[in-house]
């Protein structure tokens, strides 16, 4: 077992003085990138706390779709050639739920602010 | 830089006497973008320089080339579609490399401020009917005086997008349901074959408070089915929030259409909608491209990384389309 603290409160430490501290004295290219340094290293943070959840869920959802267990990329590798193959559409019971919910949870990740994903949050308050 | 600039403007420039604050934009290795001024007793005037530089002259399949560009941005000039009018195009001993050398446009591209900057107010609700005259006058060039380009089709497209996607060897099943609903309602070649944009978004249009002043990047462009890019420019990843406004954040269907149709060229909705189905997915296998190259390739941008982590927009916007949930 590590120690505390986790690196979720780590990147969030790193973050929060890159954008407090750093970003006022930089500008130009040099202050563009920092902020898309700072982008990354949220996005990270925010997989850091979210990903063991949502990723257990999503392999839930697989096993039960499929009717097979494995790691959830060979779970998805599957899904991905039964779609392709015409074996899954959307008429499929619960694929499309799956869809749904994995991909908001990869927004949640990957992008929050993103207007399509705000609009899903609001209208079904998922 | 500056030196080479100037003695290739004094060579075919009448008066010039030289050239005055280069400064690279944007581009990668292989294409660059340079912002200049020419000095001229009448009064400097801007110049912008596209090249490949000495020894990159390849350009990737799906591009035009710049020779291309240069002759379709002076076709579109000709027609009347707002265009920078190009002023030269590079020859071997002008020591440059390939490319062109146009008329600096003064505006702005980038999305957000268009959006949202008060001196566009009055621009902005009249921007998607205007681009709709925009693509009926590029649809209108004739093909014949066109410089060799591809020609593409639906199928074509679905099957490099799905070749690309594949060449990934990562499973994401919003894709292949894509790929399959792409593959069911492929309407077949179109009946009219035009010159195509194929890439007719925010960051190549240069806009003022008085509306769109040019149309750039001519990379992509192909003959095909003229409402690809009709379709394209409704692609929710250029509406920048505003996603109740198709058409790049700033207007509806109905308003790109009517323009479209009063310059007398005839819109099938239909299409439109598959294109626009086609183009969220090809910008989401081209943002899963963008993490390869930060992956294989020397630069190491975050930049790319984190435009990698942005097809799940497109997924997102895929099922939008395709599975729209009960409101």
């Amino acid at each position: 077992m590590q120690d505390e603290p986790t690196p979720e409160e780590l990147t969030r430490a790193v973050a929060d003085f890159l954008r407090n501290d750093v970003t006022p004295v930089l500008s130009g290219h040099t202050a563009f990138k920092l902020r898309v340094a700072i982008n990354a290293l949220d996005l990270v943070t925010r997989q850091l706390r979210l990903e063991q959840n949502s990723d257990a869920a999503e392999a839930g959802r697989l096993s039960q779709l499929l009717g097979q267990e494995g790691s959830l990329v060979e779970l998805n590798r599957m899904l991905a050639d039964r779609i392709a193959r015409g074996e899954a559409d959307l008429r499929t019971p619960g694929l499309s739920d799956h869809l749904w919910q994995t991909t908001m949870d990869k927004l949640a990740v990957d992008q929050p602010n993103y207007g399509s994903y705000k609009r899903e949050l609001e209208s079904k308050g998922s | 830089m500056q030196e080479a600039l100037r003695r290739c403007v004094v060579s075919w420039f009448s008066g010039a006497t030289g050239v005055t604050n280069a400064a690279r934009l944007s581009g990668g290795a292989s294409q660059e973008t340079w912002s200049f001024d020419i000095v001229h007793p009448g009064g400097n005037i801007g110049a912008i320089l596209r090249r490949a530089p000495p020894g990159y002259g390849a350009a990737p399949s799906r591009a035009a080339g710049l020779d291309a560009e240069a002759i379709l941005m002076q076709r579109a000039y000709d027609a009347g579609v707002p265009s920078p009018c190009v002023l030269h195009v590079l020859r071997p001993q002008d020591e440059l490399g390939t490319g062109f050398i146009m008329a600096r446009v003064e505006g702005e591209t980038i999305p957000r401020k268009i959006l949202r900057d008060a001196q566009f107010a009055e621009a902005r609700p009249k921007l998607a009917r205007q681009i709709g005259s925009i693509l009926a006058a590029i649809h209108g060039i004739d093909v014949e005086q066109l410089p060799d380009l591809r020609r593409m089709t639906a199928t074509k497209e679905i099957d490099e997008l799905e070749r690309d996607y594949r060449g990934f060897d990562w499973p994401r099943p919003v894709f292949e349901l894509a790929l399959r609903w792409l593959r069911e309602r492929d309407p077949g070649p179109s009946q009219q074959v035009t010159l195509v944009h194929g890439d007719f978004r925010h960051g190549n249009l240069i806009v003022g408070p008085d509306g769109v002043r040019a149309v750039l990047d001519w990379e992509l462009a192909h003959t095909g089915d003229p409402m690809e890019d009709l379709g394209w420019v409704c692609v929710n990843s250029w509406r920048f929030g505003e996603i109740d406004k198709p058409v790049g954040g700033f207007g509806t269907r109905e308003q790109l259409f009517a323009g479209y149709e009063e310059a007398g060229r005839r819109v099938d909705p239909d299409r439109v909608k598959f294109w626009e189905v086609m183009g969220t997915l090809r910008w989401g296998v081209m943002c899963c491209g963008m993490m390869q190259r930060f992956r294989i390739g020397p630069e190491h941008s975050i930049e790319r990384a984190m435009i990698g982590r942005r097809s799940s927009e497109t997924e997102i916007d895929l099922l939008r389309l395709l599975a729209p949930r009960g409101k």
